[in-house]
């Protein structure tokens, strides 16, 4: 698997990364790299092997559905950027 | 690794969805007659249904409506660096119970994916959501139109996921208020298949979905909060043939909407088709104040979701007992319960349709019935509750849980009828006075009848 730079350049758009012109050659080696050192796993033989989503031989545990959080608006909003009578306020968002 | 290829707006990428529809509308009047001959609407839905929990789906935080912005809102809800998601058993008892409600496959094992896009309202930068493991799958609803007929819909599942926060557009001039309060909140996404063919269709079914997710306890089903939205996918193609291309109409929040934003989305595509136009698959939005859809995104904003397992959680694996205990506590859903109040009491289909179509009105009649002990006559009661006393209702705005007049009040006053103590005419003078004081009907008939007494309530 090899990725072009227009492949580059559009998952650095869907991650919201600005990438320069003239960087996406690199950086698509670079990938292309990691991504070349990750495919040695396809010389492991996973005939018949499922596939995993952990790592760990456990299921999910489960919580009882009691209230134990919130009303913790100063901490919530301890990091915006601006604040506005308990929101936060983002430029302006068109639909 | 799920697919990354291109997936359009849909939560449901459509190799996963089926596309499959062998339902042929019943009534021809459906059919819109353009100039070049009949079209045929073909309407799925994508129903959001807040699951009625105390918090939320991966946090402690609470579920009420309301509230101060951002303080039902825990540090996992907003995303902060080092949070980790608990799931809430509440939720998956909930979306199970459902899936027996809706007569569903039920899976043992589901998984947690991540649906990832960037949008203010969603601080972690991806949903959790349940991709290619939800856990339910296929089931059916049986729909009803008021013209007596019924149908069926195919389900094609049940998944969890989470709720995002609320943008404000119109607080701040140029800025945009987030509210995190609803960030989190468990939902269930019900997706049909393409089986309903007129907004009529399309609104009985929202309709019916909601009386029995109401039944069965799991969403609150009050559209005005925002605890039960549809999104409508509409195409049109000539009887018998192929699908042709979908819009889906986002984020429409009554059953009334459904039906109006379905008949002029489905104009809409007609007049463009037959103009010899195409259909641009897309999403839009159904304005009320227009009665019309417009477009929501532009197409280079074509989405690509990277679903991928979400690595904070592990596969959900329930067993056979807990289901099957879940289904033991299961309370007669509105089909078997009209179907028993025919069989048993005798009404009429009609009738008994009615009065099962709110949980809260098939409780009434039947305390209405019984309450006291007494075996009242059940057409006699059903014709009270589905008259005078639906009339007031009505009138006064009511919902029925407040109503001034109780069950056993008014069965009071159908046994002052039955013994022959007040006529039925005079039962009905009686019965407003009871509505306006509150009192028992023994109170309310003095000077009314020949036995009148002087008792007070």
């Amino acid at each position: 698997m090899a990725l072009d730079t227009d492949t580059v350049r559009r998952i650095a758009k869907l991650a919201r990364l600005h990438v320069e012109e003239d960087a996406l050659a690199p950086l698509a080696d670079e990938l292309n790299n990691i991504l070349g050192w990750v495919e040695q796993l396809d010389e492991v033989d996973t005939e018949g092997a499922e596939p995993m989503t952990s790592v760990v031989e456990m299921v999910q545990r489960l919580r009882v559905d009691v209230v134990t959080d919130g009303h913790v608006q100063d901490k919530v909003l301890a990091n915006a950027p601006a604040e506005a009578d308990g929101f936060f306020v983002v430029p302006r968002v068109i639909e | 690794m799920t697919d990354t290829t291109d997936t359009t707006a849909d939560a449901i990428p459509d190799h996963l969805v089926a596309h499959f529809t062998s339902r042929i509308g019943h009534n021809s009047a459906d059919l819109i007659e353009g100039e070049t001959g009949s079209w045929e609407i073909v309407i799925g839905m994508e129903v959001h249904a807040q699951v009625t929990s105390e918090s939320k789906l991966f946090s402690g935080a609470p579920t009420d409506f309301g509230g101060e912005p951002n303080t039902h809102v825990s540090l996992v809800d907003a995303a902060m660096p080092g949070m980790l998601p608990v799931l809430n058993e509440a939720a998956i008892r909930q979306a199970v119970r459902t899936g027996l409600g809706l007569e569903a496959q039920i899976n043992l094992r589901s998984v947690f994916d991540r649906k990832n896009y960037f949008y203010p309202d969603l601080p972690q930068g991806y949903q959790i959501s349940q991709f290619s493991d939800p856990i339910v799958g296929e089931g059916r609803i049986t729909v009803d139109l008021e013209d007596g007929e019924s149908f069926e819909v195919g389900v094609v599942r049940i998944h969890l996921e989470q709720d995002a926060g609320k943008s404000v557009h119109d607080r701040i001039p140029d800025q945009t208020c987030i509210d995190l309060n609803r960030s989190g909140v468990a939902l269930m996404e019900i997706v049909s298949k393409p089986d309903l063919r007129s907004g009529v269709e399309a609104a009985a079914y929202l309709s019916k979905l909601r009386s029995i997710l109401r039944y069965l306890g799991t969403c609150d089903g009050n559209m005005q909060e925002g605890s039960m939205r549809a999104d409508v996918n509409v195409s049109v193609r000539r009887p018998g043939e192929d699908l042709g291309t979908r819009c889906e109409i986002k984020n429409v929040n009554s059953i009334r909407f459904v039906r109006q934003a379905v008949d002029y989305e489905a104009r809409r595509q007609v007049e463009i088709l037959e103009e010899g136009g195409e259909i641009d698959q897309e999403t839009r939005l159904f304005d009320p104040d227009r009665g019309e859809t417009r477009s929501m995104r532009s197409k280079e904003e074509a989405h690509d979701y990277r679903y991928f397992p979400d690595p904070d959680l592990l596969p959900v694996v329930i067993d056979q007992a807990y289901v099957d205990e879940i289904a033991a506590s299961l309370p007669e859903l509105p089909d078997k319960k009209a179907a028993r109040f025919v069989a048993e009491f005798g009404l009429s289909e009609y009738d008994a349709g009615v009065l099962v179509a709110e949980r809260e009105t098939a409780e009434f009649y039947e305390a209405v019935v019984d309450a006291g002990g007494a075996k009242r006559d059940p057409k006699i009661a059903a014709n009270w509750i589905t008259g005078d006393f639906f009339r007031r209702l009505n009138a006064d705005d009511l919902e029925i849980t407040a109503s001034p007049v109780s069950a056993a009040q008014l069965g009071g006053l159908i046994d002052l009828i039955a013994d022959g103590t007040i006529s039925g005419k005079i039962a009905k003078d009686v019965f407003d006075e009871m509505w306006d004081s509150g009192n028992d009907a023994d109170a309310n008939r003095r000077g009314k009848g020949p036995q009148a007494d002087q008792r007070q309530r």
